[in-house]
């Protein structure tokens, strides 16, 4: 016997006990850039709660599947739909870019292994947060001020620190106004594109536990990608492996550490340590 | 028992192929046994016999390549062997507990917090978690200055006392024990084998892998040799801690 | 009938300087920026004898609505007098033949840099303003094609981020002049650089006002009887320049906004910026027959 393990024949063969439906399903994402096939018919299903890993080399497509995540990118063919409450968007690349916007703005949070690219460097780090309120519609001062003081200090933030600009902070401070920018709106759907790749050891701990605190107690659903094989191990719960564009392997976290199947997924984990 | 098993293991086998070897490791074949809510069940066998995998093949760590777990479970009747992972991932926070010998103690997490998480996940209010981690970090014989500790400093016996409480707070349904009690000292063996027998009482089914079955001897209702696939109703008088 | 009779004589210019085609295509836009409130415009600004930055953009409008029975008033940070409004004025008149006036409230086209009149202004006149960029993101969006995606979207944030940044470093907002306006409900525009006090008087107003930007090449609309809100948040309310206590040295007014003149002790004097508006009233004093129309502001209190 032989078990079919990509994402599509466990969702549709496997007895399902749950009532819990999945937060976000792709559906056989392609993307070329020119002659490259960055992705190659990739499905992807993310359950409430849930942190999905995404692993891989560089160049396999994690980070591309995480910008269609944010829809900042369109594929050539597929599908993507996130099951929100009170919404009912249908394929999300079919929507225009301001509904696209506004549907990231309000409930998809993402952290960039830059903070240039998520951050206003020169404006203060409250105020980075404070516009995430703003797009929202927020428009009282006293609230924007109390409820980015409030999301900086969920981010373990210093917050005697919450009006010094960004451009002025290490790395891993920059990080967490990021993370506050991204839950400034309890998003449903939290993305972190190498959270902590570019932070030294010590402070890349620190960052991963504020996450997993965040985690437990606010059952924020993530999707992080990683090429490190720590840090996905710590957070997640289940994992994507993802090598030229396709997923080769998908399983509970523990089981592709100990038991990987495929034999990228075997090299890659016996590369680690 | 006249009740239905809560898990039914029907001819499970686990072969793990290692790829940068050309090979295929066959851990165990054909493994079928019944087990009811509130026994328990002592697996013996060789060093490598392929115990440990078994628990971790039922707890879905490793894939089975073929045969049934047939699980009983509050959502309704479910084959660990071929369940969705997000399935898995459920019985997992609410039926399913495993206890290995090791602690994955998080940095800069106090001792009382790791104890309490489960039942912060489980959505037991912040205080009431604390108040029944520190319950359990005491029976265990944590000694009181330890639990705003940090266990990633603690030496290995502390360690496992924090994972002990830390597995065992949650009542489950189905707990899978790994050897949990090596490198424990008397006391907390005692605690540990309390909290079985008050767990089975209460309907728990246990799977076991123990180094001193004698330690747990009073507790065992059944065992299985992994050598010989026998499955016995009594545990077998030998000398406990004979290496198979 | 000849020929003679059908058509003009050659003249170094046509009328009102620009020739037909350039009007007609100010015409248009300005219709379009009339039916979209707040929108910006492009359009081709053509040359005028000025150079660009002096208010080309509000000349080229004043042109195009300008006809003989006009009456101009051109005003330079609310004074007639000043060198480059009375060579505006000088200009437009002698290009269409339209009667020059000081007075805003026999004008039909007010022309202005950086103020609006004390005087209210009627449904029958147009204030022309002179804008010298017209884009209110350019601060937050140095790249003008993503900017007026923005506009399309209406995405404000970072223009309120620029807001509550003033609040955050200095503890109120500082904008001065060329505050952030919401018109309409949906654009933003820069109402050019008047200052805060006369951003009111554009709200609800009963005339027309076209801002227009000669250099960046932009013209937008305040059609009457539209809203014009100044961004503030909802618990800090709109301040305008607390001039009310401030009286002008020559006129002996008081209440309305005031041009700071700095004195050689240290102190200064004020005079009150609308110009015509402080001479009226010292002819009037000295009992000449003149009218003050109503103002928006009485004793620095806004209240039209």
């Amino acid at each position: 016997m032989s078990l079919d393990l990509t994402p599509a024949a466990l969702e549709r063969e496997a007895p399902r006990l749950m009532r819990a439906r999945p937060l976000l399903t792709m559906n056989n994402i392609s993307r070329s850039f020119g002659d490259v096939r960055a992705l190659r018919d990739v499905d992807a299903t993310v359950y409430p709660g849930e942190v999905m890993g995404i692993v891989g080399e560089s160049g396999s497509g994690k980070s591309t599947l995480l910008r269609m995540m944010n829809l900042e990118d369109t594929p050539d063919t597929g599908d993507y739909r996130l099951r929100l409450p009170d919404r009912e968007d249908g394929n999300l690349f079919d929507l225009t870019r301001y509904q696209r916007r506004m549907l990231c703005a309000r409930h998809i949070g993402i952290v960039y292994q830059n903070p240039h690219l998520g951050l206003l460097m020169r404006q203060s780090s409250s105020g980075n947060v404070a516009e995430r309120l703003l797009i929202a519609g927020e428009r009282s001062f006293d609230v924007l001020r109390a409820r980015a003081r409030e999301a900086l200090d969920a981010s373990e933030f210093p917050l005697e620190r919450m009006d010094a600009r960004p451009i002025e902070l290490s790395g891993g401070m920059q990080q967490r106004v990021q993370l506050a920018k991204a839950i400034a709106l309890e998003p449903a759907l939290l993305l972190l594109d190498e959270p902590t790749t570019g932070l030294d050891v010590s402070v890349q701990a620190l960052v991963l536990d504020t996450l997993k605190r965040l985690q437990r107690d606010r059952k924020i659903t993530m999707v992080l990608v990683s090429h490190d094989l720590g840090v996905i191990r710590t957070m997640a719960d289940r994992v994507m492996v993802m090598r030229h564009g396709q997923v080769v392997e998908q399983g509970l976290a523990d089981q592709i550490f100990q038991d990987p199947q495929h034999p990228y997924t075997q090299q890659l984990v016996h590369a680690k340590l | 028992m006249t009740t239905t098993p809560l898990l039914r293991v029907e001819g499970l086998t686990k072969t793990f192929r290692i790829y940068h070897l050309d090979s295929a490791l066959h851990a165990f074949e054909d493994v079928s046994f019944d087990l009811h809510e509130g026994e328990f069940l002592l697996l013996r066998g060789h060093n490598g016999a392929g115990k440990s995998t078994l628990l971790r093949t039922i707890w879905r760590s490793y894939l089975p390549v073929g045969g049934h777990v047939w699980y009983r479970s509050g959502h309704g009747e479910i084959d660990l062997a071929n369940a969705a992972d997000v399935d898995i991932s459920l019985l997992r926070r609410e039926e399913i507990g495993f206890v290995t010998q090791f602690l994955n103690a998080r940095p800069r997490v106090a001792a009382q917090d790791i104890v309490a998480e489960p039942l912060r996940l489980a959505g037991i209010a912040q205080d009431e978690a604390l108040d029944q981690a520190r319950h359990w970090l005491d029976q265990f014989g944590v000694r009181p200055e330890l639990w705003r500790a940090y266990p990633s400093t603690f030496s290995g016996g502390e360690q496992q006392k924090v994972n002990l409480a830390r597995a065992l707070i949650l009542p489950q349904r189905l707990l899978l024990l790994d050897e949990p009690t090596a490198s424990l000292d008397a006391g907390a063996r005692e605690a540990l084998v309390r909290r079985l027998s008050d767990l089975k009482a209460h309907g728990v089914a246990i799977i076991g892998v123990f180094h001193h079955p004698g330690d747990v001897a009073a507790l065992i209702d059944r065992e299985i040799n992994l050598n010989t696939k026998v499955v016995a109703d009594q545990l077998t008088k030998e000398e406990d801690h004979v290496a198979l | 009938m000849s020929l003679a009779s059908l058509t003009k004589d050659w003249a170094a210019t046509s009328y009102g300087f620009l020739d037909a085609s350039a009007k007609r295509e100010l015409r248009r836009k300005m219709l379009k920026a009339i039916a979209v409130p707040g929108c910006q415009m492009p359009y081709a600004s053509r040359e005028v004898p000025m150079a660009r930055g002096w208010g080309t953009g509000g000349l080229q409008v004043t042109l195009t609505l300008v006809n003989p029975a006009s009456t101009v008033k051109v005003i330079d940070q609310g004074a007639d007098d000043g060198v480059n409004a009375a060579s505006i004025r000088r200009f437009i008149s002698r290009v269409s033949g339209a009667a020059e006036t000081w007075d805003t409230l026999s004008a039909s086209i007010v022309q202005s840099r950086h103020r609006v009149p004390e005087e209210v202004m009627r449904e029958d006149q147009i204030l022309v303003l002179q804008v010298p960029n017209p884009e209110p993101l350019r601060g937050v969006e140095p790249n003008m094609s993503i900017a007026r995606q923005m506009h399309a979207d209406a995405d404000y944030g970072k223009l309120w981020l620029t807001l509550y940044e003033q609040i955050v470093r200095k503890g109120r907002i500082m904008q001065g002049a060329a505050y952030p306006s919401m018109v309409n409900g949906r654009h933003v525009m820069t109402p050019s650089p008047i200052p805060r006090w006369d951003v009111p008087k554009l709200n609800m107003a009963k005339h027309l006002t076209f801002l227009s930007a000669g250099r960046e090449k932009r013209l937008f609309a305040v059609p009457p009887f539209t809203r014009v809100e100044p961004l503030v948040f909802s618990d800090r309310p709109y301040q305008v320049e607390e001039h009310a206590h401030l009286t002008c040295r020559r006129s002996g007014l008081s209440g309305y906004f005031m041009n700071e003149i700095p004195q050689d002790n240290g102190g200064s004097t004020f005079e009150v910026s609308d110009s015509n508006l402080g001479i009226k009233a010292i002819q009037k004093a000295e009992g000449a027959p003149t009218e003050i129309g109503e103002t928006w502001y009485r004793d620095g209190e806004y209240s039209a």
